[in-house]
């Protein structure tokens, strides 16, 4: 899941506090998943917005809203007619980044703020914690490294590790990070792969990852199929 | 000869081979690179210079290189993955080829959030590159050099005569891997390879049988690396904080002694450590040469370089030989 974090709540009341009313608004998705900006997490904000608005002496109204997922059109489309309707002058999303960029495509001259801090790509590892396990490359090594990632889990996306920081299992950069490379080549010892490590992986290509410009998977199939469905209707019609 | 510097020179002449190194100054003093090398010249066939070490920006390898050329010393440029792309890197390395670098060692680099170990502010918030790992850069390195082609896979006409080193911690985690990992860089291409820093003899001596076995040492010429104690803080430091160093329990107790011996007097307890340390430094320089397959040794007295020429000295590696390069 993408895995976000709410920022802290005097943050958000900065970004907030000039408008007259504003639509607090969750995510069902991911943000859910890791309790950072599901319907319970959205009435949470919404309250304590409302209760530093009344302490400010602000004339504020907090509305609440949580959709199914903000990164989809048909779960979104009535966003923009209840902000128009309800006379609305700002929204706080708490979806990750990605529901904060396409709410404010389709938000007018209406602002959308971000709730949260999206973190990573992630797993619950213990309840109350997510670790990182993938870096969205758009290139996946992990066959090659036992299904561990080599490029989100060592600190220095190494691709023929371990460096020499590697210290009794964890990294460098902090006793509590796992070292990636110890993990990869425990996992191979394991699957008795190991002798695979010798190979010398060569420099990749990152133009499949955010160094190549914003990304787009284009599915031609898709499309087609939803232009025909188009093209049905309006025969039908 | 594949670059023809004089630290190829002396290892292919068979000599015991001494490198030191030379830390760049924080600011844009030459003058202390500069001082630096007029005290070791001829204590060493060639002088590692630091590429902003434990992440903290320190006067560039190169430039800092050609200071050191100017006083006769042979530099061995270090050049990490952390900063520079793949671009970057093999322009860097084109331009100090041109400038008469004629060594480069390939390093991973201390991770930004490093910060000289907290004692530096450093730029823990820097954005890292890591496009190519320390491998890869090897490999990079030897395709300029005997292929005459870029990484990207453009020809060049002038090649780089690069004589190519990494590093090598024999003693990191996960040891057992750290003898292929070894591998991998003679694979790539290294012709040198420094060591980190080791105390322990024993364990050190185990891994390089199991680099002997592999033949490794034929194929690169390795020098183990003697970072100089210089008291009881530094040595309790490196063997509970820098990865792939253990100190063994005699050597922290010989330190420990010499420190007490000098009872209350500060700087008779300081001298003592130092003492104490360049006597460690010199038995572990000899217990480096007795061991197989070892080639040289890498000298590290970390801002203390005005101690090097004492140590090379008492462990009876001086004058430093000559070797003219062929005709």
């Amino acid at each position: 899941m993408i895995v976000a974090e709410r920022k802290p709540l005097g943050e958000i009341v900065e970004f907030i506090e000039g408008f007259r009313r504003v639509l607090v608004i969750g995510c069902g998705g991911c943000a859910t998943v890791c309790l950072a900006g599901g319907e319970t997490e959205t009435k949470i904000v919404g309250s304590a917005l409302r209760i530093a608005a009344r302490k400010a002496g602000r004339q504020q109204d907090v509305l609440e809203d949580c959709v199914m997922r903000q990164c989809e059109p048909e779960f979104v489309e009535a966003v923009p007619g209840r902000v128009r309707d309800e006379n609305i002058d700002a929204v706080l999303s708490l979806a990750c980044g990605v529901g904060v960029n396409f709410l404010a495509e389709r938000s007018g001259d209406v602002p959308v703020f971000p709730g949260l801090n999206t973190k990573f790509l992630g797993a619950t590892a213990e309840p109350g914690v997510w670790v990182e396990m993938c870096a969205g490359c758009g290139n996946c090594v992990l066959h090659l490294t036992g299904g561990i990632c080599p490029v989100a889990r060592c600190s220095k996306s190494i691709l023929n590790g371990p460096c020499g920081g590697s210290n009794d299992g964890k990294c460098e950069i902090s006793p509590d990070v796992d070292c990636g490379w110890e993990l990869i080549i425990r996992r191979m010892e394991r699957l008795g792969t190991l002798d695979r490590l010798v190979e010398i992986v060569d420099p990749r290509d990152w133009s499949s990852s955010p160094h190549g410009g914003p990304r787009r998977v284009v599915r031609e199939d898709l499309r087609q199929l939803a232009a025909e469905a188009e093209e049905e209707k309006a025969t039908t019609a | 000869m594949k670059s023809g510097s004089n630290l190829e020179r002396v290892l292919a002449a068979g000599h015991f081979a001494v490198t030191a190194e030379i830390g760049p100054p924080m600011d844009c003093n030459g003058e202390v690179v500069t001082e630096k090398a007029r005290l070791l010249r001829g204590y060493a066939d060639a002088f590692n210079i630091t590429d902003c070490q434990t992440a903290v920006v320190r006067m560039s390898s190169i430039a800092s290189a050609v200071l050191v050329m100017r006083e006769g010393l042979e530099p061995i440029a270090q050049m990490t993955c952390r900063d520079r792309n793949r671009i970057a890197i093999q322009a860097d390395i084109l331009g100090a080829a041109a400038l008469g670098v004629r060594n480069c060692l390939c390093i991973a680099g201390d991770h930004q959030s490093f910060g000289a170990a907290g004692k530096l502010k450093g730029h823990p918030g820097a954005k890292n590159v890591y496009d190519v790992d320390s491998i890869q850069l090897v490999a990079i390195l030897k395709g300029l050099r005997d292929e005459g082609r870029q990484q990207g896979g453009d020809e060049i006409e002038q090649t780089p005569p690069l004589w190519i080193g990494a590093v090598w911690t024999p003693m990191g985690d996960p040891v057992d891997f750290r003898p292929w990992r070894l591998a991998k860089k003679v694979a790539a291409g290294a012709d040198f390879i420094q060591t980190q820093g080791i105390y322990d003899m024993e364990l050190f001596r185990q891994q390089m049988k199991l680099a002997r076995d592999m033949g490794l040492h034929e194929k690169t010429a390795i020098l183990a690396g003697i970072i100089v104690p210089r008291n009881l803080g530094m040595l309790r430091y490196m063997d509970a904080a820098v990865a792939g160093v253990s100190v063994p329990q005699e050597l922290m107790a010989r330190m420990s002694a010499a420190r007490k011996s000098a009872g209350d007097d500060k700087a008779q307890a300081r001298r003592n450590q130092e003492e104490e340390g360049t006597k460690i430094a010199v038995e572990l320089i000899e217990q480096a040469r007795e061991t197989a397959g070892v080639r040289g040794v890498h000298i590290q007295a970390i801002e203390w370089e005005r101690k090097v020429p004492e140590i090379v000295e008492r462990a009876g590696l001086l004058p430093r030989p000559t070797v003219t390069p062929e005709a």
